[in-house]
């Protein structure tokens, strides 16, 4: 079963009906012993940073989910979701990410019109189990990106060249949205899921 | 790189596809969810649904609308239509669309824009902006209510002011060129699109291929969006992005 973290910002509609198209069993909750008991975890989120940060800590949720990644149990971050893992924001200055992932999380420095939103490519940069041997096109939206960070997986053009994916351990996140990229988003969940299955995980 | 984005737009009045001329003329096209599956599997890259049903009381039925539509969907969706506060944004994310865009309410009472995006992300808040060339004088000037109310306030003018609101992309319609498929405004892009730092998605008198590429070119827009055109089947999404790919535009 995959539990979606559910601390109030952003559609998780969508990422339910992705995950159960899958095949997953689904569980959205915002209660941090759900959050404890969970094999694998998605941390979604639209929004800005340091009000979901501000929610999280609300709800007690940042401890079960240290702790979940502390147990090397699969967890993926996606779009604000994904920059929660850094450890800071230059969106919200003062507020604390769950710093599981070295890095942070900076404003787009491009002559290019931002938000970047779209469909772009993603390119991987180093192994991952995460993205197809070639990457994948995927659906964006967002005005900051991660910086540079030894975790970075999976990179994307976009006047500059950002991180896009990133894994560390069982920890992953992805700047875009794969519940909204059609076939290669499918295909990412998919994979992500597989780590869900304790035969797979190492 | 970043490739541009071919949008089908929905307009829907009491749960039924439907769409005119020049904003005016209705006719009835079907039920949206089918449109939407069929534009999610010929690969559009987002869908557009506005809700121009007139009365408020009937206004509720949009949300069934947008939920039936989500529910078939795996590309992003944007609602607009009737969105006059904080509550009906969050109602409309909810009920599956990804992004909001608002006319008339903003026009009426700015501060929506920062309130949208303040609560939900500026990534969220698409400001749509009807606009129509003066007869007198130079310029375009924006129109709310669907068209039916002049509003004396400048496009490009109002453009900037969306933008600096926190608006996250415009989603400018020519009402000129709306349902005469004689090809967007590219006057009106151009100067709009040179004057803001955001993506603006051009929208009305789509006819025939080159209209698109001129759109995505010599207009600077970063999507084009287009209605009966797609319902019609007159034109396809796979043939138009194959046409668009031979004109050096990338795409999906």
């Amino acid at each position: 079963m995959i539990t979606v973290v559910d601390y109030g910002m952003g559609n998780l509609r969508n990422v339910r009906r992705a995950l159960e198209h899958i095949g997953s069993e689904v569980l959205v909750t915002p209660d941090p012993d759900a959050i404890r008991r969970a094999t694998t975890l998605i941390l979604p989120g639209v929004g800005a940073f340091g009000e979901a940060v501000t929610r999280i800590d609300g709800l007690g949720l940042r401890g079960p989910i240290m702790d979940h990644a502390g147990a090397g149990k699969p967890m993926l971050g996606i779009c604000l979701g994904m920059q929660l893992l850094f450890q800071e924001s230059e969106e919200s200055p003062g507020a604390q990410g769950l710093g599981l992932i070295p890095g942070s999380i900076i404003r787009f420095r491009t002559a290019l019109v931002v938000p970047h939103i779209g469909w772009n490519d993603v390119r991987p940069v180093a192994p991952t189990a995460l993205l197809a041997p070639d990457g994948g096109c995927f659906y964006f939206v967002h005005s900051f990106h991660a910086g540079d960070t030894p975790a970075a997986v999976g990179t994307t053009d976009y006047g500059i060249t950002f991180t896009a994916v990133v894994e560390l351990g069982t920890v992953f996140g992805v700047q875009f949205h794969p519940e909204k990229s059609q076939a290669a988003g499918i295909d990412l969940l998919r994979r992500f899921a597989a780590f869900d299955n304790p035969e797979v995980r190492a | 790189m970043l490739h541009k984005r071919i949008i089908p737009c929905l307009d829907v009045r009491n749960g039924t596809v439907v769409k005119g001329v020049n904003f005016v003329g209705l006719r009835e096209m079907g039920e949206p969810a089918v449109h939407a599956r069929f534009y999610n599997d010929e690969g559009a890259d987002e869908l557009v649904i506005l809700d121009i049903t007139a009365s408020r009381e009937e206004r509720r039925s949009i949300l069934h609308v947008v939920e039936s539509v989500a529910d078939v969907l795996f590309i992003p969706l944007t609602v607009g239509g009737g969105i006059r506060t904080a509550e009906d944004v969050r109602d409309m994310l909810n009920a599956g669309a990804d992004r909001v865009s608002l006319n008339t309410a903003m026009v009426q009472r700015p501060a929506l824009i920062e309130e949208a995006a303040a609560r939900f992300g500026s990534q969220c808040v698409v400001a749509a902006i009807d606009a129509r060339r003066r007869v007198e004088g130079t310029g375009w000037e924006v129109f709310i209510y669907g068209g039916h109310q002049a509003t004396g306030l400048d496009a490009l003018t109002w453009a900037m002011e969306v933008e600096r609101r926190g608006a996250g992309e415009i989603l400018l319609t020519s009402m000129d060129r709306d349902g005469t498929q004689s090809g967007y405004d590219i006057d009106l892009l151009r100067a709009l699109t040179s004057r803001v730092r955001i993506p603006v998605i051009a929208s009305g008198g789509a006819g025939r291929l080159e209209h698109f590429t001129e759109g995505l070119t010599a207009g600077g827009a970063s999507a084009v969006l287009a209605a009966s055109l797609f319902h019609t089947r007159a034109l396809t999404i796979p043939q138009l992005k194959a046409s668009l790919r031979s004109e050096g535009v990338s795409v999906r």
